[in-house]
């Protein structure tokens, strides 16, 4: 490793990155310091400034008013994500390990239901969820979520199960286990870094889903997105509300990318269909 | 052997719920929707239990394209596609160039990866809803060259009506043919090198269609009775930047990833071989992502599509010159129930975004069954 010198190239580097960095944490810093300010503080031209006071009071506010959407997003992401990513791991175990004729055709369509535009199948799914008496609540929501999950929870796992090796599924069948067996004590040890990516990957992409909830829940039911779109919709006079808002909003998932950003990437990685 | 017969009909058995889901979900759905696209459900009883709905053929489609009503449609149709062209070229030249530069290992990598890539995890609602106060007029952005000492700006973000790269909808089919015989003539052009014969294929029938719309352009029917003029609009700028900075972060990941597989010896080879960084770059490293530059392309392609969170959050129903179809869905259908007309306009975004996945989906098929 030869020691670096400051070049013209390296000034040049570094003086790009740090105006791209300026740029991408420019809207945390500006929600942030807008967040803090009195309402009365609050004025165009001052927009960038530190607020003279800290005010920590429209944090409590929004808390105050998005608590039910908040609640409601909990529910909604966990049960969904847990839905999704058992059936989308027993669905990679078959499609990786027990592949029958046509089961690359069937995994095929899977994948594209993974890139419709939702619109396409709102109104059927409306009417559906209506006549199922599940429209309004959040157990249609989380079926929603559930079956338009499972592409992207089948594909993550179906590539992550191609990488344990068809000689160990083969051996254990040698000895006699089962469809079952195999992958209780076999294939499910060796995926929890699978469930980890794939929950991971679940858990953001409902969390931060807004058509269905706006669509399919009433008031009561809403997610945090549609809570966080009424609070910040309209002409909002005093912004330090929708800040906070979206602030609460987005640190549940701030915090695993921060935190668990290496599976983050790789679900992400994932979701580029390239095995 | 009957005992690997019984787990094959189990592994079958496991999987049949979820074809059955997806079946009905996603391909049954999307087969009521073209139903639905062609009545004429909609207006007052429309949420009636049993709504009335009546056959009326391609009508919605027609009304949409060439109607009096349609004229906001063909608005949102012309933003969808500057917003996925602009998308495109933005997120796709920004992220490979943010991956460039982290490339080349500066100090505190990682720190800086986390910062591009953050974004990424926001909701559309969250970021729409902090870009709509960035992009507020003399605030935010507008007021940032001041503290350079310069004067502020004053463009309207989101509430511009001016427009750029204005045409007439009247001309939209021949200004459509033009654009095929161009797409041929470039097809055309790109395998003159390696095969002559194959390129001509493409280049004479894409200079013969060019030709005859320029000769005999009048015979080409004008699509809308009048002048209706559609454009790029000035509002449309600020969700594309909000967009862009939400996006370019995830093609980065991917092509530093991308990066990071190709063996540093292929590159110490290139060195060798006299290469400067940009020719590394140019003609070996990214040449050789071509298939990640595709995957970025049809994912960035399927997410301009589904642009609803964002507009909804950034202008909402304020400006309709920002709109999109899968916004204009959302406001037909829910607030205006007009349910048919609603499913129409999905079943014209659903059409553009399968002509390039169904072709990728294929070709990913393909590749598979060759492995």
């Amino acid at each position: 490793m030869k020691t670096r010198t400051i070049t013209p190239g390296t000034i040049l580097l570094y003086g790009t990155l740090t105006v791209l960095a300026l740029f991408f944490l420019m809207p945390a810093y500006m929600a942030v310091v807008t967040a803090l300010k009195l309402p009365q503080d609050i004025s165009l031209p001052t927009s960038w400034e530190l607020p003279p006071v800290f005010n920590w009071a429209s944090f409590s506010e929004a808390i105050e008013l998005l608590k039910p959407n908040f609640i409601n997003s909990i529910i909604l992401t966990i049960t969904a994500t847990i839905g999704s990513t058992v059936l989308g791991s027993l669905n990679g175990y078959v499609f990786s390990k027990w592949k029958f004729a046509g089961s690359e055709v069937v995994f095929t369509l899977f994948l594209f239901g993974m890139f419709i535009p939702y619109q396409v199948i709102l109104i059927p799914l409306f009417q559906t969820l209506r006549a199922m008496n599940l429209y309004g609540g959040l157990p249609g929501l989380i079926l929603a979520h559930i079956v338009y999950g499972l592409p992207i929870t089948s594909l993550i796992f179906r590539n992550f199960y191609a990488q344990i090796p068809t000689a160990l599924i083969e051996s254990a069948r040698l000895d006699g286990a089962g469809f079952f067996s195999i992958y209780l004590r076999i294939v499910f040890p060796l995926s929890i870094p699978g469930f980890v990516v794939t929950s991971l990957w679940q858990f953001t992409q409902i969390w931060n889903e807004f058509l269905w909830g706006i669509c399919l829940t009433r008031h009561a039911d809403n997610p945090i997105t549609v809570g966080l779109a009424q609070l910040a919709g309209g002409q909002a006079v005093s912004w330090n509300l929708p800040m906070a808002g979206s602030i609460m909003a987005a640190v549940p998932v701030l915090a695993i990318y921060i935190f668990l950003g290496r599976y983050f990437i790789r679900g992400l990685l994932a979701g580029s269909v390239k095995e | 052997m009957r005992e690997a017969s019984r787990d094959r009909i189990k592994a079958f058995l496991t999987l049949l719920p979820s074809m059955i889901l997806i079946g009905i979900f996603v391909y049954g759905f999307i087969g009521n929707t073209i139903w639905t696209s062609m009545t004429d459900w909609g207006g007052m009883g429309a949420l009636a239990l049993e709504p009335e709905k009546n056959f009326i053929g391609l009508d919605n489609y027609i009304n949409l394209f060439t109607g009096f009503l349609g004229g906001g449609f063909r608005q949102d149709l012309v933003n969808a596609v500057y917003y996925s062209v602009m998308l495109l070229a933005g997120a796709v030249g920004l992220g490979m160039f943010i991956a460039i530069l982290l490339d080349q290992k500066p100090k505190g990598e990682d720190v800086l990866r986390t910062i591009f890539l953050y974004p990424m995890s926001l909701s559309f609602i969250v970021s729409g809803t902090i870009w709509r106060w960035l992009l507020a007029p003399r605030g935010g952005v507008n007021i940032l060259p001041t503290y350079a000492g310069l004067e502020p700006m004053t463009f309207d973000w989101l509430s511009s009506q001016s427009a750029i790269l204005v045409f007439n909808w009247q001309d939209i089919l021949r200004i459509l043919l033009y654009a095929a015989s161009l797409v041929l003539i470039l097809i055309g052009l790109a395998k003159l090198r390696k095969d002559t014969r194959k390129a001509f294929k493409w280049l004479v029938p894409g200079i013969a269609a060019g030709l005859f719309v320029w000769v005999f352009g009048d015979l080409v029917p004008d699509a809308y009775m009048m002048e209706e003029e559609h454009g790029f609009n000035l509002a449309t700028i600020g969700i594309i930047m909000a967009t862009i900075w939400q996006y370019s972060g995830y093609t980065m990941a991917l092509y530093l990833a991308g990066f990071n597989g190709i063996s540093q010896d292929l590159r110490d080879a290139a060195m060798l071989d006299g290469a400067s960084t940009t020719g590394y770059y140019r003609h070996v490293a990214i040449p050789m992502l071509k298939p990640i530059t595709i995957s970025a392309v049809i994912i960035l392609s399927h997410i301009s599509l589904k642009m609803f969170d964002l507009i909804f959050a950034m202008t909402g129903p304020d400006n309709g010159q920002t709109g999109h179809p899968a916004l204009n869905m959302y406001l037909t259908t829910f607030r205006g129930n007009e349910f048919a007309t609603g499913a129409a306009i999905a079943i014209v975004l659903f059409l553009i975004a399968a002509t390039f996945i169904v072709p990728y989906l294929i070709s990913q098929y393909r590749e598979r069954g060759r492995r």
